[in-house]
């Protein structure tokens, strides 16, 4: 058994280290007091061509895996960029799979090019407001027109990057679901511009990661031509399904990531302040849980690398994937809230920043699914019991 | 032109150094890197390349050093470097900056190079020396501490140079073939892209045994050094600083300037 990272992979961990260093934790604190999108650190990371990391070749990519994707993330997160760093470019980075896999020619190669150079913002369009993992009772409905293409109304919510973004991955029924024979059929999945004379986008005021928006889509007659049409009608719900197990991967990084990130800091202070004449550090109510920290965030690592390992061996993953979230969502939640107890009243302050981790983290536990709703997944599909929801 | 960026692996910038006691040299175990110092060099290279006054043929990047520094040697290349040599064998091991020197000079030799380019010094040795020396064999002009150049193409093709020195600035023309370390406020490296990284191990590299550049034995490693590292210390530990209470403003100002103006700083 090899728990070895290989030389490249180690040097893309050093070289996004190195280049998410240049951005500090005083950048990211003001891109999310001002609620302003990173472009200078989307643009450095674009520029070096780290947003293509897992694009294919043919298209400018650099086709490299989902493990390599998930090293880029977690060092991004872990240089104090956060969930506000890693949001900029997460939907970028593997995102576009379900087009690379089931879009048209004409569609990847008016697309991904630009997703790779970065001057193509795409936002998500999955998630309703009577439908958040439920994803099958969504009804944002795709009617024909007449002639081929389609005219697209409904609503979305907690869709990231929306203002930023110039195209949505937008997943509508165009059967409803009492027509249909299986509830995940009838739906399809679009590629198309997000225009604004018809989508109205309305940013949701939250708790933490201020620099990437999340929104709510309002969407009324939004024209779609029918060659944005991702694959066959009626098939979107399976090709958003094949992104689901990356995308549990890389929250897990991302978790990961901050969870270090707020570890260091804490260990930092911990060495540097001094209360009752020695350093905090030396006690062991600070000491232990920063130990215990640490432990839950390398077991929680094993866990990630496995599972980004599985499915770039073209493995089953599911199993992995979900507990990976699960597990590194809680570590780096718990580095966070006890770097901000070992920080005692200044971890409240923001000039500390694990404040902004702390919020960061705690999202980590909701999405992009819940902790719970993956302890369902594990308890039915895993351990064989019976259904609980 | 031909450009030869003399590089070095070095431990990381976050490892603690310290020496072995076993055998008085530093301990280079744990995570290393490409010396921060030399990344300046390889830009310099680029920035002579993309800038047009010369056309530059070739960007190489030269090491000596253990198996290992093959990575710093992708580094290199992943910076901008069209290929690498890497000088490596047993013999080689516990040289002196002195016999380091000659063997760079001779691997160097192989590779006739119209501009040397390296870093000022190593982030782990720190002599500062090793340019020098590479030119005292080579019989080339040297310059250190160069902040900024300026390519004038010839013939002959010369170099406008501003050194920093302690007392201020020297500007230097110097003709090529020349031995040129650089500061590191000479420019500010780029950062690798993805592609570049991936594709450093495709880009040629020459593995170079002391057999392969008439490097005499007896003139490198441990038994070809005339420095010995006789003792070694730990610096001394830093003294714990004054701290002065803010209860009253004016009187700490006070006790500030007091403080200074004791030490003869203001």
């Amino acid at each position: 058994m090899d728990f070895e990272l290989t030389d490249d992979q180690k040097s893309i961990q050093r070289a996004v280290a190195e280049l998410a260093g240049t951005f500090d934790d005083e950048y990211w604190a003001e891109r999310d007091e001002k609620h302003e999108f990173p472009w200078d650190f989307y643009k450095a990371f674009a520029d070096a061509g780290w947003i293509g990391i897992t694009t294919p070749e043919e298209f400018g990519g650099t086709g490299l895996g989902i493990l390599e994707a998930s090293l880029l993330l977690e060092e991004v997160a872990a240089s104090g960029a956060g969930m506000n760093g890693a949001s900029s470019m997460h939907l970028s980075i593997f995102g576009m799979h379900p087009v690379i896999k089931h879009g048209s020619d004409e569609l990847k190669q008016s697309t991904l090019p630009r997703i790779v150079d970065g001057s193509l913002h795409v936002c998500f369009g999955v998630t309703e407001p009577n439908a958040g993992l439920d994803t099958t009772r969504i009804t944002t409905y795709a009617k024909r027109n007449g002639g081929g293409d389609y005219v697209v109304n409904g609503r979305k919510v907690w869709i990231s990057k929306a203002l930023e973004s110039e195209k949505v991955l937008l997943l509508t029924r165009t059967t409803k679901l009492e027509d249909v024979d299986k509830k995940t059929d009838g739906m399809t999945l679009f590629l198309t511009d997000l225009d604004r004379d018809k989508v109205d986008i309305r940013p949701i005021p939250k708790m933490g990661r201020k620099a990437v928006d999340s929104n709510e889509l309002f969407i009324d007659g939004l024209e779609v031509p029918e060659e944005h049409r991702v694959g066959e009608e009626g098939k979107g719900f399976k090709y958003i399904l094949d992104g689901l197990n990356p995308e549990r991967i890389l929250v897990a990084v991302e978790a990961l990531g901050l969870g270090r990130a707020a570890l260091r800091r804490a260990v930092a202070y911990g060495n540097e302040r001094v209360v009752f004449g020695r350093q905090i550090g030396a006690n062991q109510g600070i000491q232990f849980p920063l130990a215990d920290a640490l432990a839950r965030l390398d077991a929680a690592t094993l866990m990630v690398r496995k599972a980004a390992w599985l499915y770039d061996q073209g493995l089953p993953c599911a199993r992995e994937a979900n507990m990976a979230k699960y597990l590194c969502a809680d570590a780096g939640f718990q580095a966070a809230d006890r770097a901000v107890q070992v920080h005692g009243g200044m971890g409240y302050a923001s000039e500390y920043h694990v404040e902004r981790y702390f919020r960061e983290a705690r999202l980590t536990r909701i999405a992009p699914i819940s902790q719970e709703m993956i302890l369902n997944y594990l308890g039915e599909h895993v351990l064989g019991l019976p259904r609980s929801y | 032109m031909k450009i030869c960026v003399l590089v070095k692996e070095v431990p990381d910038a976050a490892v603690q150094k310290r020496i072995d006691p076993s055998t008085g040299r530093m301990d280079r175990n744990g995570e290393k890197n490409l010396n921060p110092y030399d990344t300046h060099a390889i830009e310099a290279a680029m920035q002579i390349r993309e800038g047009g006054a010369v056309e530059v043929d070739e960007i190489v990047a030269v090491t000596m050093g253990p198996s290992t520094a093959i990575r710093a040697l992708h580094k290199a290349v992943s910076l901008g470097a069209d290929r690498s040599v890497h000088l490596s064998d047993d013999a080689l091991a516990g040289s002196d900056v002195a016999a380091t020197g000659y063997a760079l000079a001779q691997t160097l030799k192989r590779e006739s190079p119209d501009l040397v380019l390296l870093g000022q010094q190593s982030d782990d040795g720190e002599c500062y020396t090793i340019g020098a020396v590479v030119a005292d064999h080579l019989q080339m002009p040297s310059l250190t501490q160069v902040i900024q150049m300026d390519v004038e193409a010839g013939p002959p093709t010369q170099l406008r140079c501003e050194r920093q020195a302690e007392y201020g600035y020297d500007t230097v023309q110097v003709e090529l073939p020349a031995v040129i370390s650089v500061g590191d406020a000479i420019n500010e490296p780029r950062y690798p892209s993805l592609k570049a990284i991936m594709g450093a191990k495709k880009k040629p590299l020459d593995a170079l045994a002391i057999g392969d550049v008439d490097i005499a034995a007896d003139r490198v490693g441990e038994s070809g050094s005339k420095v010995i590292c006789g003792d070694f210390k730990a610096p001394p530990a830093k003294s714990a600083g004054e701290i002065i209470e803010d209860e009253d403003t004016n009187e700490t100002v006070e006790k500030i300037v007091a403080w200074l103006d004791e030490r003869k700083l203001i």
